[in-house]
């Protein structure tokens, strides 16, 4: 069987792009390292708050827009898997609305938190729509919005998922 | 995402990114990140495989008892499919004798909310109290 590296999605954009005409998309590139925040408790103690991209939203909710939207969504993740819904511009949409699972992983986390391997769940999830053009509205308006709630839901672990 | 991460890691809260795109997650650099080698949106698993999305899940999470150094992706031990040869064709144009098969799932970036139901528009509450609009 042949094995291949990972798939350099930057290459492959850039080249898509240009075949396509469009400015080319600029990735975000850190040159400096955040410095590791300790944890505190073991995982079998740990509360974990999960924010995803991809698009999620409840029934009930606005969904997004595809045009570099900034908002985000709370979600309970004790809320109906069945009231799950996904919408975003960029990805293929078929696995996440036959499962949301497969980027919102609600129910392997909850399995986690059954078997003793993860201390709890918190009950608020966060979800947005991934794929804003401005990296810089993103650090300097949806990343502190975010974290804030992170400071008052008080997890102690944050788990993020892309699509 | 991970300017996301960063700015949570960096008020003292422990994060931990998936990611099925390693070179987007190596530039970005979060904190800590586990690496799922699946095309893009199985970013935690194949639909309805709780066993094996647990499993991963478990493996992921370990990454933050495990990652010691700031940036560290730890690659997760899953397969897509035994032969990659399912990474050739992605996000290639489809020329003729060329190795893509056109498959480009990008819609128009509409600037209005996109339901993934119609229906689900006809109960949406716009004043949603849980939704979070910014600018």
């Amino acid at each position: 069987m042949v094995k291949q590296p990972p798939i350099d999605y930057i290459e492959r954009t850039q080249k898509q792009y240009e075949a396509l005409g469009y400015p080319s998309y600029q990735w975000v590139y850190s040159d400096t390292a955040v410095p590791l925040a300790p944890l505190k408790k073991p995982l079998s103690e740990a509360k974990l708050s999960l924010i995803a991209s991809g698009g999620l939203y409840t029934r009930g909710q606005v969904a997004f827009h595809y045009k570099d939207d900034l908002s985000y969504r709370e979600i309970n993740v004790l809320g109906p898997a069945a009231d799950l819904r996904a919408s975003h511009f960029a990805y293929d949409l078929a696995p996440v609305r036959e499962d949301p699972n497969v980027v919102f992983p609600v129910e392997p986390l909850k399995e986690l938190v059954a078997s003793g391997f993860l201390g709890a769940l918190a009950e608020r999830a966060y979800t947005f729509m991934g794929g804003i053009y401005s990296a810089r509205k993103v650090k300097d308006v949806l990343a502190p919005a975010l974290a804030e709630r992170m400071l008052s839901d008080q997890p102690d672990v944050v788990l993020l998922v892309p699509a | 995402m991970g300017l996301i991460a960063r700015e949570i890691e960096a008020l003292g809260i422990p994060t931990l990114c998936l990611s099925s795109a390693y070179s987007i997650t190596r530039a970005a650099r979060p904190p800590r990140a586990s690496f799922v080698d699946f095309p893009l949106g199985h970013t935690s698993g194949r639909p309805h495989a709780l066993d094996e999305q647990a499993a991963m899940m478990t493996e992921a999470l370990k990454g933050f008892e495990d990652i010691t150094q700031s940036g560290d992706i730890k690659t997760l031990p899953y397969e897509w499919l035994a032969d990659h040869s399912w990474k050739d064709a992605v996000m290639q144009p489809a020329a003729p004798g060329a190795a893509g098969d056109g498959s480009d799932f990008r819609l128009p970036r509409f600037e209005t909310p996109q339901y993934q139901f119609e229906a689900d528009a006809e109960v949406a509450d716009v004043s949603c109290p849980t939704c979070v609009f910014l600018t």
